[in-house]
C-alpha cells in the first residue's frame, strides 16, 4: 500500500525533462522514404522524429514505411509520408499529465518540446517512465534498507555486562589533509546507522579536533568509544599546549597564523563548534606537554 | 532545482562532479571561513566561496553539501579537483563575485518556490 503511494507520489513529482531520452536519432524531412528500410532495420527502432532544424516537423513509424510499401514503394520525400500531427508533451510537464494523455491516444512515443525555446529536446515514451520511477524507489529502497540497520542492534545482539565498540584514528600529515579522519568517523557512524544529526555532530567534533591538532600540533590520535547510551571521543596530542583554557573556548580568540587564517581556518570558531555539538565537553592542557579534548554525544535523544 | 538546471541558468562552468548534477539543491551558503561553513551550512546547499584549496572538497564532502561555487574566476587547486573527484564533490566556477552570484542564487531559488 505505501509503495502504490511512494509511486503516486513520484508521478506528481517528476517531470519529463527527468525521465526522457535526450539523445534521439532523426531523420531530416528531404531524406527519401527508401533510406528508412536500413535505419529502421539497423537501429532497431520503429519510428523517428522528422526534425527540421530543431523544429518537429511529425514522425515517421514503420507503419506509415509499410503503407507506403504497399502502395507501391513509390519514391518520395519523408515528408509527404510522415504524420504531421504529432502529439507532443513540454520538458516541464509532469508524469501524470504524460501517462493519462498516453493513456487517451493508445500509442506510447511523444516528443518533447522545450518551453522556452520551441524545439524538440527529447523523447518519452512509457518504458523511459518506469524506468525513471523503478530507479527512484529503488533509491528509497535502500535509504530504507539503511535506516533500518541500526547500531543499537549490534548491542542488542551481544550478551555481555557491558558492550563497547572502539575505534582509533591517527592524525597526521599536512593541514591539507585535514578531513581524513572525520570521514572516516563519519563513514563509519553512518554505516552503524546512527540517526544522521548524531553522525553530524560526531563528524563536525571530529573535524574541528582534527584541524587544531594539525595546525598546532602536527600530530595526535583520536579514539572514539561507541557505547549503548553514548559516543565519547577522545582527541590527544603532544603539542605546545594551550596556556589559557578558558580564553580559547571564547567565539573568535585565535592564535593561528596568517597562513592558516588564508586558508580559511583559525578564525576562533573551532572550540565554540565543538562545544556546540558535545552535550559534554572537557578540554585540558598543560603548556609543553599536550592537550587533550574529551567530548562526549548522547546517542540516546537525538536532538 | 536540480543542480544541473542552476548550472544552465547562471553560466557555471564545472570543474569536477559532472555526473552529480542531478542532485536537488535546497539553498545556498556563503562564507570563506571553513568553521563557519561547518557550524551553519546545510546539506545539499551550494557553497559560495574564493577558498580554491583541498580543505574545500573535504569540508564540501563532510557536510553533504550539494556542491561548491568558486567566485571571481578562481580555479581550484589541482589536489582540490583531484579529492573532489574521488569524492564525488561537484567544483564550479564562475567569473562573478561573491555577491552576484549569490544574488543571482537566491532569486532562482526563491523564484521556485512560489
Amino acid at each position: 500500500m505505501t509503495e502504490v503511494t511512494k509511486v503516486q507520489e513520484l508521478v506528481y513529482e517528476l517531470k519529463l525533462r527527468d525521465v526522457m531520452k535526450k539523445d534521439v536519432f532523426s531523420v531530416a524531412p528531404g531524406m527519401q522514404m527508401s533510406e528508412l528500410r536500413e535505419i529502421f532495420r539497423t537501429r532497431r527502432i520503429s519510428g523517428a522524429p522528422v526534425l527540421d532544424g530543431d523544429r518537429l516537423a511529425g514522425i515517421i513509424s514503420i507503419e506509415d514505411f509499410i503503407r507506403w510499401l504497399s502502395d507501391g514503394g513509390k519514391e518520395c520525400r519523408i515528408s509527404e509520408k510522415m504524420s504531421k500531427r504529432v502529439e507532443t508533451f513540454y520538458s516541464d510537464d509532469t508524469l501524470v499529465h504524460a501517462l493519462n494523455k498516453m493513456e487517451a491516444a493508445g500509442f506510447g512515443r511523444f516528443p518533447i518540446i522545450d518551453r522556452q525555446t520551441g524545439g524538440m529536446c527529447g523523447i518519452v515514451t512509457k518504458g523511459n517512465i518506469i524506468e525513471a520511477l523503478l530507479k527512484e524507489l529503488e533509491i528509497d529502497f535502500h535509504e530504507e534498507e539503511i535506516r533500518r540497520y541500526r547500531a543499537s542492534h549490534i548491542f542488542e545482539d551481544i550478551r555481555a555486562d557491558k558492550s563497547t565498540l572502539i575505534f582509533q584514528y591517527r592524525i597526521a600529515g599536512e593541514l591539507s589533509e585535514a578531513g581524513t579522519t572525520s570521514s572516516g568517523l563519519k563513514t563509519t557512524l553512518k554505516r552503524l546507522g546512527f540517526h544522521p544529526d548524531i553522525v553530524r555532530r560526531s563528524a563536525i567534533i571530529a573535524y574541528e579536533a582534527e584541524t587544531n591538532v594539525l595546525i598546532n600540533a602536527k600530530e595526535g590520535k583520536m579514539v572514539v568509544r561507541v557505547e549503548p547510551a553514548e559516543i565519547y571521543m577522545k582527541i590527544e596530542d603532544k603539542g605546545p599546549g594551550i596556556p589559557d583554557v578558558e580564553k580559547v573556548m571564547e567565539p573568535g580568540f585565535s592564535t593561528a597564523p596568517d597562513w592558516v587564517r588564508e586558508l580559511g581556518f583559525g578564525a576562533g570558531m573551532g572550540l565554540p563548534n565543538i562545544k556546540k555539538c558535545s552535550d559534554k565537553m572537557v578540554l585540558n592542557s598543560t603548556v609543553g606537554k599536550g592537550t587533550c579534548l574529551e567530548a562526549t554525544v548522547d546517542i540516546r535523544q537525538p536532538q | 532545482m536540480k543542480l544541473k538546471n542552476i548550472v544552465d541558468l547562471l553560466n557555471l562552468e564545472v570543474r569536477s562532479g559532472s555526473d552529480k548534477l542531478d542532485v536537488e539543491v535546497c539553498g545556498g551558503y556563503a562564507s570563506d571561513l571553513m568553521s563557519d561553513v561547518i557550524a551553519h551550512a546545510r546539506e545539499r546547499q551550494l557553497w559560495i566561496t574564493l577558498q580554491t584549496h583541498v580543505n574545500t572538497a573535504a569540508v564540501a564532502g563532510m557536510k553533504g553539501l550539494a556542491g561548491v561555487i568558486l567566485v571571481q574566476g578562481r580555479e581550484p587547486e589541482q589536489d582540490t579537483v583531484e579529492k573532489a573527484g574521488k569524492e564525488g564533490i561537484t567544483i564550479l566556477v564562475t567569473k562573478m563575485p561573491a555577491f552576484e552570484i549569490a544574488g543571482k542564487l537566491y532569486n532562482i531559488l526563491n523564484a521556485e518556490k512560489v
